[in-house]
C-alpha cells in the first residue's frame, strides 16, 4: 500500500488526510516508528488514529494521558481483590507459602492496561497514547523505552516482549514541550486547518446530505469565524456539528433566519466571553461575507 | 522558478547527497544523530524517487521534529536541492515568522519567504535580515563595556556567607513541589496494595500491617540568570553575592550571567575558594557593565541550555532592572518558550523596591504576564524576605 492509497482508503473512512500526513502515516507504517501529531485542538488529530484502525482492520487501543499518570494505570496492575480473597481461600485448602505465591502472581490476577495491552496482541494493533504533553515527564521516560524495545518488564512475570510491533500514534496539543529524546524517535507532522478545499470535503464526507450552497455557507462561516479573535477557535469537529445541527433545524440558507444560526452557534463558540462575542450582527456580517 | 541543483559530476551518489542534505540541515540548527539520518535514507525507498514531492514530505516526516522546523523545513529544502547553484542559504528565523507560531490558522503559515528561495542567493542576499541582530540599531549602551571591572572589589567572603544562608533558606522554600504520582511512604492517604498483598502472604491473606503511599515531595531546580549591565552595576554586589551562595548551597542550581551575551558561571562559582570563584567570574565576565541585551540573552538561554535542563520542576530566577536596548517581543517569546517548558520564571526588580515605581519599560511590561512572581529586591535582606512568597508558587 504507497502514501496515495493510504490516502483514498483513509478518506473512504471518512477522513481527509492533507499530503504531508498521509506521506507521514505511510512511513510509520512502512518503517515502524512511532508517528508525533502535534496541532491546535480540534484538527482531528485523535480521529486519524481511529480512522487508521479502521483502515488496517485492527483494534484501537487508547491510552489517554493526564499529568500523574502511572504505571498502574498505564502499563499493568496486579489485580488486588482477587488475590487477597486467594490467599483466604487457599489458607483453608493447605496449600504452601511458596505454592501460593506462584499461583498469585501469574497472568489469571494481571490486569493489563493499555501499553501492556498493546504489545500482547496477535494482529498489530494501532496504540494511540493522546495527548502525551499532560503526562509528566516520568511519564515520557519511561515511554521512551517501551518505545524503543516494545518490551514490558513485570518484576513477578519476567520481560514480556511483544508479539506484533503496534502502530504508535502519539498526540500532543502543545501544552507542554516534548523532550527532544521523544521527539527523536518519532516522525513528526504538524498537522494544520484543513483548508477550504479539503473541509468541504470533509463536510461532504461526514454528511452527503448537505446541499453544495449551504455547504460552502458553512465552511465559509466557520473559516471567517475562525479569524476573529476567540478565545477557542472552532474544530473540525464543532463544524460537523455545526452543519449537523443546521441541517436537523431544516436551515437552507444562513442568511434566511438570524435567530436559529445565533442559536446553532453554541455548537461553534465553547465560551461565555466567545459567545458575547459573537453577537447576532457580527455573526450575520460573517454568514453575509462567508456566502 | 527552481530547478534541481546540479550536483558536480564527482559526486559520489544519492547516498552522499542524502547526507550532504542532513549535514545542511544540522548546520541550520535542526538536530539528529546518525540513527535519524540512516532513518531518512530508509524512508526515501518507500517513496517514489522521482516524484520530489514525495520525498520533500518524506524528509519532512523523518528529519523534522516540532512545529518551528517543519515550517522551516521547506525552505531548508528547496535551497538544498532546488537551487541552480550548490548555495548553502543560512535561514534565520526572522521575528515576523517566530511570532506566528502561535496562530493556528488554516493558512500555511508564512509563505513569503519561501518564494524567493529557488533563486541562488549570494550569502551576502540576506544582509538586511541578519544584520538585524543587534548591530542595526546601535546605540550607545549597546556596546560591550571591554574593561575588566574586578568583582573581588565587589564582594566580600563574608557577604558570600552571609548569602549562602539566604540562598539555603529560599532553596529550600521553593523545594516543596507535590508530585501527582505516589510512592510508599510511612503515612498516606493511600494504602500500598502491592505491597499489602505481598505481607499478608505471611500472614495467611490477613492484613495485618497496612503499608501506606502517599505523594512525595520533589525538589525544584534553581537557574538563575543574572543581569550585569551598566544599569546594574549597584545592585550586582548583592546579586553576586546571591548567586555565590545559591551555587554553595544547592549542588543542582545553575547560574547564568548576561550583559550583551549569556554567559555559564556555574563551575567558577563553585570553586571552594569564594575569592578564587570571584577572580574566575571576572575573567569570564568580559562586558560587565557594558550594554544590556536582555531579551536575546534570556532568548539564548530558552534556545539553548534551557532545553536540556528547565523542566515543570524547574524556577528560573531572572535578575534585572528589565531596561533592554531590544524590542519587547524578543523577550516575551522567550518567557513565553520557558514558560512552556513548565518552568516558573521569577524576576527581581531592584527598581520595583523604589517609591511609585511602575513597570513603565518597554520590556518590562512586556514580562509581566508571563512572570509567576515580580518582587522587589535590593539587599540581601530583601532577598530573604521573599521566603514567603516562593514558598507559595
Amino acid at each position: 500500500m504507497d502514501w496515495s492509497e493510504l490516502q483514498h482508503r483513509m478518506a473512504q473512512q471518512g477522513y481527509v488526510a492533507a499530503d504531508d500526513l498521509s506521506v507521514a502515516l505511510h512511513l510509520a507504517l512502512s518503517l515502524q516508528r512511532p508517528i508525533l501529531l502535534e496541532g491546535a485542538a480540534g484538527v482531528g488529530k485523535t480521529e486519524v488514529a481511529k480512522v487508521l484502525a479502521d483502515v488496517l482492520e485492527t483494534r484501537l487501543i487508547r491510552l489517554q494521558c493526564y499529568e500523574g499518570l502511572d504505571a498502574a494505570q498505564a502499563i499493568y496492575e496486579w489485580n488486588y481483590q482477587r488475590q487477597l480473597l486467594s490467599i483466604r481461600a487457599a489458607a483453608g485448602s493447605g496449600e504452601t507459602g511458596s505454592q501460593i505465591e506462584d499461583r498469585l502472581f501469574t497472568e489469571e490476577f494481571l490486569l493489563e492496561r493499555p501499553l501492556l495491552a498493546a504489545i500482547r496482541q496477535e494482529k498489530s494493533p494501532v496504540l494511540l497514547i493522546d495527548e502525551i504533553d499532560r503526562a509528566d515527564e516520568e511519564f515520557e521516560a519511561y515511554l521512551l523505552e517501551v518505545l524503543a524495545d516494545f518490551q514490558i518488564t513485570v518484576p513477578e512475570l519476567g520481560t514480556i516482549t511483544a508479539v506484533t510491533r503496534p502502530v504508535v500514534i502519539l498526540t500532543s496539543n502543545g501544552t507542554r514541550d516534548l523532550s527532544d529524546a521523544l521527539r527523536r524517535r518519532c516522525l513528526y507532522t504538524y498537522v494544520e486547518y484543513p483548508d477550504a478545499v479539503a473541509e468541504t470535503e470533509i463536510l461532504r464526507n461526514r454528511l452527503p446530505k448537505v446541499e453544495a450552497h449551504l455547504a460552502a455557507q458553512i465552511i465559509g462561516f466557520v473559516r471567517k469565524l475562525r479569524e476573529e479573535e476567540l478565545e477557542k477557535t472552532p474544530g473540525v469537529a464543532e463544524m460537523l456539528d455545526f452543519a449537523a445541527a443546521l441541517m436537523g433545524l431544516g436551515v437552507a440558507d444562513l442568511t434566511n433566519d438570524p435567530a436559529v444560526l445565533q442559536n446553532t452557534l453554541t455548537t461553534l463558540l465553547k465560551t461565555q466571553s466567545d459567545q458575547a462575542a459573537i453577537t447576532t450582527e457580527v455573526a450575520q456580517r460573517l454568514a453575509g461575507r462567508a456566502a | 522558478m527552481s530547478r534541481v541543483t546540479r550536483f558536480a559530476g564527482r559526486d559520489p551518489g544519492p547516498v552522499a547527497r542524502v547526507g550532504g542534505f542532513i549535514a545542511h540541515l544540522r548546520e541550520n540548527g535542526l538536530r539528529f544523530g546518525v540513527a535519524e539520518a540512516e532513518l531518512a535514507l530508509t524512508a526515501l525507498t518507500h517513496v517514489r524517487a522521482a516524484h520530489a514531492d514525495e520525498n520533500r514530505l518524506a524528509l519532512k516526516a523523518v528529519c523534522t521534529g516540532c512545529k518551528d522546523e517543519a515550517e522551516r523545513f521547506d525552505d531548508l529544502f528547496d535551497a538544498y536541492w532546488l537551487n541552480g547553484g550548490r548555495v548553502k542559504r543560512k535561514v534565520t528565523p526572522t521575528l515576523s515568522r517566530r511570532m506566528n507560531r502561535d496562530v493556528h490558522s488554516s493558512r500555511p503559515a508564512a509563505t513569503g519567504s519561501s518564494a524567493g528561495s529557488g533563486t541562488p542567493d549570494a550569502p551576502g542576499d540576506q544582509g538586511g535580515e541578519t544584520a538585524g541582530q543587534g548591530t542595526g540599531k546601535l546605540i550607545a549602551s549597546d556596546v560591550t563595556n571591554r574593561m575588566r571591572k574586578d568583582l573581588r572589589e565587589l564582594v566580600t567572603p563574608a557577604e558570600i556567607e552571609e548569602a549562602t544562608h539566604v540562598a539555603e533558606r529560599l532553596g529550600a522554600a521553593m523545594r516543596d513541589r507535590r508530585s501527582r504520582r505516589r510512592k510508599a511512604a510511612q503515612r498516606g492517604s493511600w494504602l500500598h496494595f502491592r505491597k499489602l498483598i505481598r505481607l499478608s502472604l505471611a500472614t495467611g491473606g490477613e492484613p495485618v500491617v497496612l503499608p501506606r503511599k502517599a505523594r512525595p515531595d520533589r525538589s525544584r531546580r534553581i537557574i538563575a540568570l543574572c543581569d550585569v549591565s551598566g544599569s546594574m552595576s549597584v545592585y550586582s554586589k548583592v546579586y553576586l553575592a546571591f548567586l555565590a551562595g545559591l551555587m554553595r548551597a544547592d549542588a543542582r542550581a545553575d547560574a547564568y550571567l548576561f550583559h550583551t551575551r549569556l554567559v555559564r558561571i556555574t563551575e567558577a562559582l563553585r570553586d571552594k575558594d569564594a575569592l578564587r570563584a570571584l577572580a574566575r567570574m571576572s575573567l569570564m565576565a568580559d562586558g560587565f557593565a557594558g550594554g544590556s541585551r536582555i531579551g536575546a540573552s534570556v532568548a539564548d538561554f530558552a534556545k539553548g541550555p534551557a532545553r536540556r535542563i528547565v523542566d515543570g520542576r524547574t524556577v528560573v530566577l531572572i535578575l534585572s532592572d528589565g531596561y533592554d536596548t531590544e524590542p519587547p517581543e524578543i523577550l516575551s517569546e522567550a518567557l513565553a518558550r520557558l514558560r512552556k517548558r513548565g518552568s516558573s520564571v521569577i524576576w527581581l526588580n531592584p527598581l520595583k523596591g523604589w517609591e511609585s515605581y511602575a513597570p513603565t519599560a518597554q520590556s518590562m511590561r512586556a514580562a509581566l504576564p508571563y512572570l509567576d512572581l515580580f518582587r522587589a529586591a535590593n539587599t540581601l535582606a530583601d532577598l530573604a524576605k521573599l521566603e514567603g512568597d516562593l514558598a507559595r508558587i
